[in-house]
């Protein structure tokens, strides 16, 4: 501690979990809207990830609540937040749009992608997964052309409820931070924008990563064509964010209102690393510089999935940084801007690094199995020899 | 007096729901009190705080607050000459042992108690997930410990660092104005251990409470007004410097 802290504030309250909540779920949001460009926007390009991303969704969208749950004093009275909300609370309303995403948009666009194949394989397995699929057709086995039509316009709208639905989900974690007027450093209405964006760039950058990764594992070819324009996509996104996130920067250095010493001391000292090595160099304008060589130079296919790769894994170590350094920075000064104290992870406490690790690897746990249930690949050649393993 | 079966059928439940309310010690049930007849704040007079702790102390012990943890506290400014800005604040265990000799020299000491500010437009009911943080008709600010999810929401969202999480209990905890006291028409732990007055427990709604002839009289302040959180408690002579 240094300076003057107000007696309780001594102590963090919202730990590493917290910070993993909105980390994962801007995954969602930014995995769902990837999806929903092929869906909605007729982008062929990224048809090769359409179902990938979506169950990539579904995994770290079940996994989300968990850290919350995880950290709550009284875990066992949380569904109180559904069963009496309060109306004022933006966390509480966080509970509903959650619940709303996951069983109004996500489960059920899954359901009527996979519809058609889920009939097929409740058709031809035995045992328990035939049970398991036969459950899953929920007893609509109609697979005929008018009927598949109409799956397709339902799903169109799911998607199209789907893409506000997905920037309420996240726009929503940021106005949780973004309202609390006693914090000067979340207290701005950029934050819900800044958080979508951001989300926006974390879930295409999984989504990409996932891709080549699934790809290289089964052997079979990346489609060029779908990584190309999902780079790019990534590319724009990470410019716009970018941009919101400096104009939020540059508007408070330049109006310097009575909390900006605290917190330029803090990015100074506490939060250099977090926030100037990590965050904007290493994760935000070096995959920027190399996604805009991308655009500018024509390079080999190698040398792409190299330089795609590489800006995708900064990527999401950058947003990660950000969600730490809004989550854990907006804790580390005074209220009264007279003192500062420090945050020391524990290890394997129930707030310490092994949950966090634990809940980072339980989605991509979760995507194994939704993978193995419902595989999503479809019509895809071998690799060349050699091709695999580039990235 | 002749009571048909029919009245004893329908008396019973009302007595049961009564009975209720005075197993669970509501202050409607007690004698001559009635929440709506009175508005709870505070009146604190910087200039008489000699920074003593007792009010701490008092607070620590009515309250069983734990240790490390405050719903009251005394800051001790010190403010050389102009640099109103940067005013070097201390509160060695949040003043519960007094303070030791100051070793800063020129300008202005002074000592400021602070607490609850019990807020009309509390930031931390308003984002309470549950409602369990709520306002008693009478203007107090409290939590339901039965009801607390623990979410610390509430911490984060206080601008005067009011709140902590209770180690024992894992809910959100705070000041309750002394409500077990104050509605059985006891004054508060903290301004009953007050050597010098220098905290007076305030009833906006009484029409004879002294407060009002105070608030006419003297300038008064609340902490950070620009929040506009609607803070009951009025501070005398409170320097630009507190934050």
């Amino acid at each position: 501690m240094e300076g003057f802290m107000y007696p309780n504030e001594v102590e963090l309250q919202w730990s590493i979990l917290i910070v993993l909540y909105p980390f994962l779920t801007g995954l969602v949001a930014g995995a769902f809207i990837l999806a929903s460009l092929e869906r909605v926007f007729r982008v062929e390009e990224v048809k090769p990830t359409y179902r990938l991303a979506l169950l990539t969704a579904l995994a770290f969208l079940i996994v989300a609540p968990l850290p919350l749950q995880l950290h709550l004093g009284h875990p066992e009275r949380s569904l109180e937040m559904y069963l009496t909300p309060h109306r004022a609370s933006a966390m509480a309303m966080f509970g509903f749009v959650y619940l709303w995403y996951l069983m109004a948009v996500l489960v059920v666009e899954i359901w009527l992608e996979y519809r058609r194949d889920i009939v097929r394989l409740a058709e031809s397995s035995r045992g328990v997964k035939g049970l398991l699929y036969r459950a899953l057709t929920l007893g609509s086995h109609n697979v005929s052309p008018a009927a598949l039509r109409i799956d397709d316009r339902v799903g169109w709208i799911i998607t199209l409820i789907g893409i506000p639905s997905a920037f309420l989900l996240h726009g929503y974690v940021g106005f949780i931070f973004g309202s609390v007027k006693a914090n000067p450093w979340w207290s701005t209405p950029l934050m819900p924008v800044v958080f979508l964006f951001s989300a926006m760039v974390s879930g295409i950058a999984l989504v990409l990563l996932m891709y080549m990764l699934t790809s290289a594992m089964r052997r079979v070819a990346i489609d060029m064509r779908c990584l190309d324009t999902i780079a790019r996509y990534l590319f724009y996104t990470f410019v716009i964010d970018f941009t919101l996130e400096m104009l939020d920067l540059i508007h408070r250095i330049y109006e310097s209102d009575e909390s900006f010493r605290s917190l330029d001391f803090m990015v100074h000292t506490r939060l250099f690393f977090s926030q100037i090595m990590i965050q904007i160099f290493l994760g935000t304008l070096a995959p920027l510089a190399l996604l805009s060589l991308t655009q500018l130079f024509t390079f080999s296919v190698a040398v792409r999935k190299r330089v795609y790769a590489m800006s995708a894994v900064l990527t999401m170590m950058g947003i990660f940084a950000m969600r730490w350094n809004v989550v854990i920075g907006g804790q580390l000064f005074s209220k009264s801007f007279l003192g500062y104290t420090s945050y020391k992870v524990d290890l394997i406490t129930r707030e310490g690094i092994l949950p966090a690790v634990a809940l980072m690897i339980l989605p991509f746990a979760i995507l194994y199995v939704l993978i193995k249930i419902l595989p999503p690949w479809q019509g895809e050649r071998p690799a060349a020899a050699g091709a695999h393993g580039d990235d | 007096m002749n009571v048909s079966r029919r009245q004893i059928l329908l008396l019973l439940p009302a007595a049961a729901v009564a009975w209720e309310y005075v197993l669970a010690d509501n202050p409607e049930s007690s004698p001559n009190f009635k929440m709506s007849d009175h508005w709870w704040g505070m009146l604190i007079d910087i200039s008489k705080c000699i920074g003593c702790g007792s009010c701490v102390r008092a607070c620590a012990t009515e309250n069983d607050v734990p240790e490390t943890y405050f719903r009251t506290w005394v800051e001790r400014y010190h403010v050389s000459d102009w640099h109103i800005e940067n005013p070097e604040v201390d509160s060695p265990k949040g003043g519960i042992d007094g303070f030791p000799q100051s070793k800063a020299e020129g300008g202005k000491n002074f000592f400021v108690p602070k607490m609850c500010n019990h807020c009309v437009d509390s930031p931390c009911s308003q984002v309470c997930p549950v409602g369990a943080t709520f306002h008693t008709p009478d203007g107090v600010v409290l939590v339901d410990y039965e009801y607390c999810l623990g979410c610390r929401y509430c911490i984060q969202a206080c601008p005067y660092g009011c709140r902590f999480f209770h180690p024992k209990k894992r809910t959100a905890d705070k000041c309750t104005l002394c409500y077990h006291r104050i509605t059985k028409g006891l004054t508060t732990a903290c301004c009953e251990a007050c050597p010098t007055g220098a905290r007076q427990l305030a009833d906006l709604k009484n029409p004879n409470d002294p407060i009002h002839a105070f608030l006419k009289t003297h300038t008064v302040q609340v902490l950070k007004p620009h929040l506009a959180t609607g803070s009951k408690l009025f501070y005398n002579g409170l320097d630009g410097s507190v934050r």
